[in-house]
């Protein structure tokens, strides 16, 4: 599949070597805005055709299959708008809610719309860490109420994040009520700026109907089971302790440390938004191979 | 001299102290009692204040919304104020409804690196026509310099006035003089000191607030709050007097607005316990002394190790999931030695 970075920022460059390990995937063009960029420069040194002419570039090109766009919220609706109408699918790397929701293994490419080139989401940190143990606690217990506290280094976490807090509270809230059908759904997000960084971590607390009848152990091989399955594209997501099941209630801490492929391993939370990225570019490849074949 | 303006926070910080268990009828009394002595502003809600009711910190009694009705429909002169976190508050839900209700003063706070967290929802205050005062929480963990930038971005935003807290109760008198002097000087506003008691500096810490330049301060009925609590507002107000200071309130009906904490919900109030004292040794958030305390029996752990663990890993408030952790991890280390 031939792919297109739009935006060359932190993001778009370790998107970028995520890709270069993989043969499934050409990246076929970095766009961005400036030439000074490292992320440009990191292209260049890899023989990768780039762009400074944002998505404009992208537009000039032939035989695109998908656009990743890690610019920001409010550019995402502007490349929409430019890119509906052409036969490519685009991932937006920031909640801009434009398309579906991606959560893999949870939230499919299943589009409101029906049509073969889809927009996608790639929501929160928060959410895509949580989604998955969330989802499958549904599949075992009634769930009444759903929240998860994230903490992220504060080095992690760059101006857009910073300046829509309220967003990406409101987008994971969302997101943990559909994979939940919890009445109520609470996100919380701390920046702790302590030096080393910390490295990203979730703890998930699940509160279940009281006159649920279930061992523990059904509990607990679930979580197990999907821990397992997220680490198979990030690698780095571990239980921290080992979860609390009392009064109704399943706590789950997880840390997630990134890949480290070009972000630093502490800012799991970035890394686990690319990864999750990486597995949406999978289905989209599988899902192209039908439709050819 | 000039008039300092006293906001009693007891309905708020206290809350900590009362595992975040107010009554709407505690809040009313409180109001009543704290309008009748001339309070300038009463500031209500769960310790971490607006949208803070959770599994991580601890849920409240009763919602915001009925915290905030029982307050607005019990003050008329005194201001009804409320704290407020990006990342536990949102505009859309916590800021919005306070608006409506008809809260009066708005305090947006980050832990003291992160001012521009509070960027949108300090202007969503001020575009609603309300005070927003710029809080920077667990002060101590950022130099005078650096807490000066962090509040010029807070007025830039819109702040009309500037406030540090020594959420882990952890300042002497210099450090306090040593902040609130470069405050002063650069941000050009108002500026305020919240202090904790966990040393026993409450009192002696506003002091050297108001001679290096603060002009806002903050207490709690009976010196309830987190930890140790806070500055215990009926004594503050007539030390206050003492000095020569202007405050508005009336020191023996602030008494009656004591008694009547005493009597509804403050229990028997804070001491410097060990746990307080040594969170403040070490600079850990004042309010996780009671989840530490429950992760200690819970694990069979010694609550002091539990500090001095996040004193270590410079934890921030709202970090309450880490004390658990790291009570398992005390007690792996414990059994395999």
């Amino acid at each position: 599949m031939n792919v297109a970075i739009l935006g060359s920022g932190q993001i778009g460059t370790d998107l970028l070597i995520k890709l270069s390990k993989l043969s499934e995937f050409n990246v076929v063009l970095v766009s961005g805005r400036r030439d000074d960029s490292p992320g440009l420069k990191i292209a260049k040194e890899m023989n990768i055709p780039t762009s400074t002419s944002g998505i404009e570039g992208i537009l000039a090109l032939n035989g695109l299959d998908v656009v990743i766009d890690c610019t920001s919220a409010a550019d995402h609706i502007l490349h929409w708008a430019a890119l509906k109408n052409l036969e490519i699918h685009v991932l937006d790397m920031t909640p801009a809610k434009i398309g579906d929701v991606y959560i893999p293994n949870v939230l499919r490419t299943k589009s409101k719309v029906e049509q073969n080139y889809l927009n996608l989401n790639l929501v929160t940190c928060g959410g895509q860490s949580s989604a998955p143990l969330v989802f499958a606690l549904s599949k075992v217990l009634s769930i009444t109420r759903v929240e998860i506290a994230s903490n992220i280094a504060s080095l992690s976490a760059g101006p857009a994040t910073r300046a829509n807090i309220d967003e990406y509270i409101d987008t994971t809230e969302k997101v943990l009520a559909v994979v939940s059908g919890a009445k109520e759904t609470k996100a919380i997000l701390v920046l702790n700026p302590a030096v080393p960084p910390i490295t990203m971590q979730t703890t998930i607390y699940v509160d279940f109907e009281s006159d649920t009848d279930i061992e523990n152990n059904v509990i607990l091989d679930q979580i197990n089971l999907v821990v397992r399955q997220m680490q198979t594209y990030v690698p780095g997501v571990r239980l921290l302790m080992r979860p609390v099941i009392a009064a109704n209630r399943v706590t789950i801490t997880l840390q997630v440390k990134g890949n480290g492929d070009y972000l630093p391993s502490y800012s799991g939370n970035l890394d686990i938004i690319n990864a999750a990225a990486i597995e949406a570019l999978f289905e989209l490849h599988r899902r192209n191979l039908e439709v050819v074949g | 001299m000039e008039k300092l303006i006293i906001t009693d926070v007891t309905l708020r910080d206290g809350s900590h102290g009362i595992s975040h268990q107010l009554r709407a009828t505690d809040i009313a009394k409180y109001c009543q009692a704290a309008e009748s002595s001339g309070v300038p502003i009463v500031e209500v809600g769960h310790g971490n204040g607006l949208g803070a009711s959770s599994a991580l910190i601890g849920f409240s009694l009763i919602s915001d919304e009925a915290m905030l009705i029982a307050a607005r429909e019990n003050l008329r002169e005194t201001k009804l104020g409320i704290h407020a976190i990006p990342g536990l508050a949102t505009r859309k839900r916590d800021l919005q409804q306070a608006v409506e209700i008809g809260v009066d003063s708005f305090r947006i706070a980050s832990h003291c690196t992160e001012a521009d967290t509070t960027k949108k929802h300090i202007e969503f205050v001020r575009s609603a026509g309300k005070e927003a005062v710029g809080v920077l929480m667990m002060s101590h963990m950022a130099s005078a310099k650096v807490l000066g930038e962090q509040a010029k971005l807070m007025v830039e935003y819109g702040a009309t006035s500037i406030l540090i807290m020594d959420s882990a109760g952890t300042y002497l008198p210099e450090d306090v003089s040593e902040r609130i002097e470069v405050l002063f000087h650069e941000t050009g506003v108002a500026v305020g000191f919240h202090a904790h008691n966990n040393l026993g500096m409450g009192i002696a810490n506003n002091l050297a607030a108001i001679k290096a330049g603060a002009t806002k301060l903050d207490g709690c009925a009976r010196g309830l709050g987190a930890g140790a609590g806070n500055a215990q507002i009926e004594v503050l107000v007539p030390v206050l007097h003492k000095y020569g200071y202007e405050t508005g309130i009336n020191q023996i009906d602030l008494l009656d607005a004591a008694d009547i904490a005493d009597e509804n919900f403050a229990g028997v109030g804070p001491t410097i316990t060990s746990l307080s004292l040594i969170s403040g040794l070490n600079g850990v958030f004042s309010g996780f002394v009671k989840p530490v305390v429950a992760a200690s029996k819970e694990y069979g752990v010694d609550a002091k190790e539990i500090f001095l663990e996040l004193g270590r890993r410079r934890v921030v408030a709202g970090q309450e999931n880490l004390i658990v952790e790291v009570a398992q991890e005390l007690l792996q280390r414990d059994s395999t030695l």
